[in-house]
């Protein structure tokens, strides 16, 4: 190393020493701790390999595939309008927003385009899902490190936008709702007024979040500085989404590529924070929650009248090509890779999911950290299982 | 304005939602406890949560509908639809025509160990047979027996709710439920 | 002080082994109900539960005869004798708490002359049932709970130890019913209507007094040994049906003594203002006040319990000694200091 400076090579040599004592002086002998495949704040089955030294993690690595349902194969055996019910089962927190990139995929091999009409509320309900689904984020990062109340919170006001996802699609979790061409039904009537109401809710429980973690001294001692990722690491890592907005990149699907949804007819912006360490997640989080109902506001207010559903065949046959589409989900940048021969179904479908990415950074971020941080920093990563292992 | 210390304003959210849950909506005047008016859970076996009117919960089926042409069982993603058939000669619709072949239903079962709920099926079906109901309470205690018959399925069809209206703008036709 | 019946000894001895017996249980399950299942529902919107006996009073009780029913489990690696007695060792803690608590000018178990000073020895004998119990368990995540455990009891004795010096020096006596009397007689700047409770003049203590009560709870923010979502339960993650029990009902029944600590050192214990202290209708009416002054404490306690996160070991460490132990100390220093002069 080239120290530039004398406190540069000072900061250097202390932490080589630093390094000496832990491995040297203090040769306790490693244990290895294994956080899941079951374990509570894993919400799911991944396994964390720690070895330990003291409380502090030499070597964390992420062992993943425990959840592993296989889906890019079956989705080989299927027919489009059936993929998308497996699709729905990938991020199960914002189901819709998963079937948008693969139906705009498909769409875009068969040189459709959904009407105005039906872009737009699948644009409403993306937002919704990204609503429902960065709200219990909010909740259970509470849990993770402690405090009992916010995800009871978290869960009363999902709730109520899983209702209105459940009145137009029929579906809380699975909605199964977008079609090749448009949608499966339009909106029904009042559904517009009470979506609103829920938003105005919505940004109420973005406050007491505001008031019962972010602003809590507790909830930031533990947070700040926690699982620092710089912004190069984070690229090279290929993290997306809000970890990546945390890390200060300013980087955004929804407004740099957008797949013709209506997110540019709306007024809202991209947050970004400095820092990168878990309390910037949590509040990029936070943030762009509150966003999303702002979106849902404006989107509500100027849905425009026709058909939702554009001219295709009844039975879809995709004609033979390959296209690659992402979109900005809730968790990070979601595409769906779909090679076609003309079939009823894709030849081969790659799903490029968010939290594998994600979650692969966990070797880099978790090194030196105690045994509480790792729960911190894995909660503020925010991954979902069925989207490590699909 | 100095700020408010974010512990002291924690303990203030708990309380007031506290206080929301113990004194819904009357305000701190009438100081009776209304905590079951308050909560937000239901209890269940005592209340029960209606579902909206689209949510997928059983689906019915409308027998004289059906004429067994097999395209919900081919489309289910899981394959979990059985049907048989049979033809038989039906007397000419008009005097003095030739007589015709109608598709008999012998069998329409739904598996629903198997089913995902994603609707496919009735979203298919050209003849208005299938019709998804909100109802939820169906579990048993033998996986065998979530088998539904078309019988079975034929008796949810008294729980069909109407088609809803649609917001202003739409061009969708309101569908009617075949009573 | 008189007392109430002229018994003998071992009579006298029975029934309050009895009394004590029947309060511990008791008590916890006022606390596990009123605030764990109550209180914690209202707080979140929920209910409760609500189906067990009217307004699920009985719910407890369900619970219990339940965990009872289960199998008595030990891991195949545990030290069987050690993992066996590590719950009794807990709740014999509790116990030993309860002997010497007042709710009268004669009921007590034991009137010691150090009440005090024995309250905070048996207290910690709680931590070596705690350490045996994540030592014993042959797991490493009870292991590295019991370790955290230890650290953070005895790290938290101190601050406890400290603030109660500043009440035992102003009242001079290290009796817990002296205490409640210097209370009762003392007078505020020559008023003396409501007597003198310590928590207006030794505030500071008594604020350190409940934080160090809560760490040494182990309840949020300090409740790193058990951590359900790091350490899934810490040291009792081994521990299934009455052994649990144990655990849980010495959590409860510590955290009622430390309430009912709290409320005889700075609240003025069982004296009603208006009586003499060693009025004999005090002892029938002393139960009840003392019962709402722990409550309202027990309340506080709780209420922290749901809204906060937790610390992080390090930063226990660190708040304890860096800022609780030199706070605690210099209230001793002012405590003399007043003393002396006033």
């Amino acid at each position: 190393m080239t120290a530039t400076s004398d406190r540069e090579q000072m900061a250097y040599i202390s932490s080589q020493a630093a390094d000496a004592r832990v491995n040297v002086e203090l040769d306790t002998g490693d244990m290895t701790l294994n956080i899941g495949p079951q374990h509570p704040a894993t919400h799911g089955t991944l396994r964390i390999a720690c070895q330990l030294d003291g409380e502090q993690v030499v070597v964390a690595e992420p062992i993943m595939g425990y959840m592993h349902r296989g889906y890019e194969k079956l989705c080989e055996v299927r027919t489009y309008p059936q993929c998308t019910t497996l699709i729905n089962r990938i991020d199960w927190l914002g189901s819709f927003a998963n079937e948008v990139p693969f139906i705009l995929a498909a769409e875009r091999l068969m040189e459709v385009e959904a009407p105005p009409r039906a872009q737009w509320i699948r644009t409403i309900l993306f937002e919704l899902s990204r609503v429902a689904n960065l709200a219990l984020f909010l909740g259970d990062m509470g849990v993770q490190i402690g405090a009992l109340t916010p995800v009871f919170f978290a869960f009363r006001d999902r709730e109520r936008v899983l209702n209105q996802i459940e009145e137009v699609t029929g579906g809380r979790f699975h909605p199964n709702f977008d079609r090749i061409g448009g949608l499966k039904d339009d909106i029904p009537k009042g559904w517009i007024e009470e979506t609103h109401s829920v938003m105005v809710k919505m940004r109420t429980f973005c406050d007491e979040m505001e008031d019962l973690l972010v602003g809590n001294e507790i909830f930031q001692a533990r947070c700040r500085g926690v699982g620092v990722i710089p912004p190069e690491v984070a690229l090279s890592y290929g993290l997306s989404g809000a970890n990546l907005r945390a890390s200060g990149v300013d980087w955004d699907l929804r407004r740099d590529a957008n797949p013709g949804l209506a997110w540019d007819q709306v007024d809202w912006r991209v947050w970004t924070h400095p820092d990168g360490d878990s309390f910037a997640r949590y509040w990029v989080r936070l943030q762009e929650t509150r966003e999303a109902t702002r979106i849902v506001d404006q989107l509500l207010d100027g849905i425009p009248s026709g058909p939702i559903m554009a001219k295709v065949p009844r039975i879809i046959k995709v004609p033979a090509g390959e296209a690659y589409l992402s979109t900005e989900n809730p968790l990070g940048e979601m595409g769906y890779y779909i090679v076609s021969k003309g079939d009823l179904g894709p030849f081969r479908v790659k799903i490029r999911t968010p939290s594998f990415n994600n979650i692969s950074i966990v070797p880099w971020v978790m090194k030196g950290v105690y045994v509480p941080d790792v729960i911190t920093i894995l909660g503020s990563l925010y991954f979902i299982l069925g989207d490590i292992d699909r | 304005m100095p700020q408010l210390p974010g512990l002291i304003k924690g303990l203030g959210v708990t309380a007031k939602t506290a206080g929301r849950t113990l004194f819904p909506k009357r305000g701190w005047k009438t100081l009776i406890p209304a905590p079951q008016k308050g909560a937000v859970t239901v209890q269940y076996p005592h209340e029960k949560e209606a579902p909206p009117e689209r949510a997928r919960g059983v689906i019915a089926l409308h027998e004289e509908n059906c004429t067994a042409c097999m395209l919900c069982s081919r489309s289910c993603p899981d394959w979990c639809i059985y049907i048989e058939g049979h033809k038989v000669k039906a007397p000419p619709r008009r005097e003095g025509g030739k007589p015709r072949t109608v598709n008999m239903l012998d069998r329409f079962d739904i598996d629903y160990a198997l089913c995902m709920y994603c609707g496919i099926c009735v979203e298919v079906c050209p003849f208005d047979a299938l019709f998804w109901t909100p109802e939820y309470e169906y579990s048993e205690p033998r996986i065998a027996d979530l088998l539904h018959d078309k019988d079975r399925l034929g008796e949810w069809m008294d729980t069909v709710p109407d088609f809803l209206d649609y917001e202003p703008g739409s061009e969708q036709k309101v569908r009617k439920v075949p009573r | 002080m008189t007392t109430l019946l002229a018994l003998p000894y071992w009579q006298e001895t029975g029934i309050k082994l009895g009394l004590a017996l029947a309060i511990i249980p008791t008590t916890s399950l006022i606390l596990v109900y009123l605030f764990l299942f109550k209180m914690m529902a209202f707080m979140q919107s929920r209910l409760g539960p609500n189906d067990t006996g009217p307004y699920g009073t009985l719910q407890l009780i369900a619970e219990a005869i339940k965990f009872l029913q289960k199998e008595d489990i030990h891991p195949a690696q545990a030290d069987r004798r050690v993992f066996r007695m590590a719950p009794v060792v807990v709740l014999a803690s509790t116990f030993l708490l309860y002997v010497v608590l007042p709710a009268g000018p004669d009921a007590v178990v034991q009137n010691l002359d150090t009440g005090v000073f024995y309250a905070m020895a048996v207290s910690s004998i709680s931590v070596l049932g705690i350490l045996m119990a994540g030592w014993s368990s042959a797991n490493k995540y009870a292991l590295l709970g019991g370790l955290r455990a230890a650290g953070q009891l005895i790290a938290y004795e101190l601050p406890l130890i400290l603030a109660v010096m500043g009440v035992v020096i102003q009242a001079e006596t290290l009796n817990l019913q002296g205490i409640v009397e210097a209370q009762a007689t003392g007078e505020i700047f020559g008023f003396g209507g409501i007597g003198n409770p310590f928590i207006l003049t030794q505030f500071l203590a008594f604020l350190i007094f409940m934080i160090a009560a809560q760490a040494e709870l182990t309840q949020t923010p300090f409740d790193m040994p058990v951590a359900e979502t790091e350490l899934v339960g810490g040291f009792h993650i081994e521990y299934t049906g009455f052994r649990f029990l144990l655990f849980f009902m010495a959590e409860f029944g510590t955290a009622f003594a430390f309430a009912a600590l709290a409320s005889v050192m700075f609240l003025g214990g069982w004296w009603i203002p208006g009586f003499d202290v060693d009025d004999n209708i005090l002892n029938v009416l002393g139960p009840g006040v003392m019962l709402g002054k722990i409550l309202l404490i027990a309340f506080f306690i709780f209420w922290v319990r749901f809204t906060y996160p937790r610390l992080r070991e390090d930063q226990l460490q660190k708040f304890a000694w860096k800022v609780l132990i030199p706070l605690a100390l210099v209230n001793i220093v002012l405590t003399g200091i007043f003393k002396v002069v006033f």
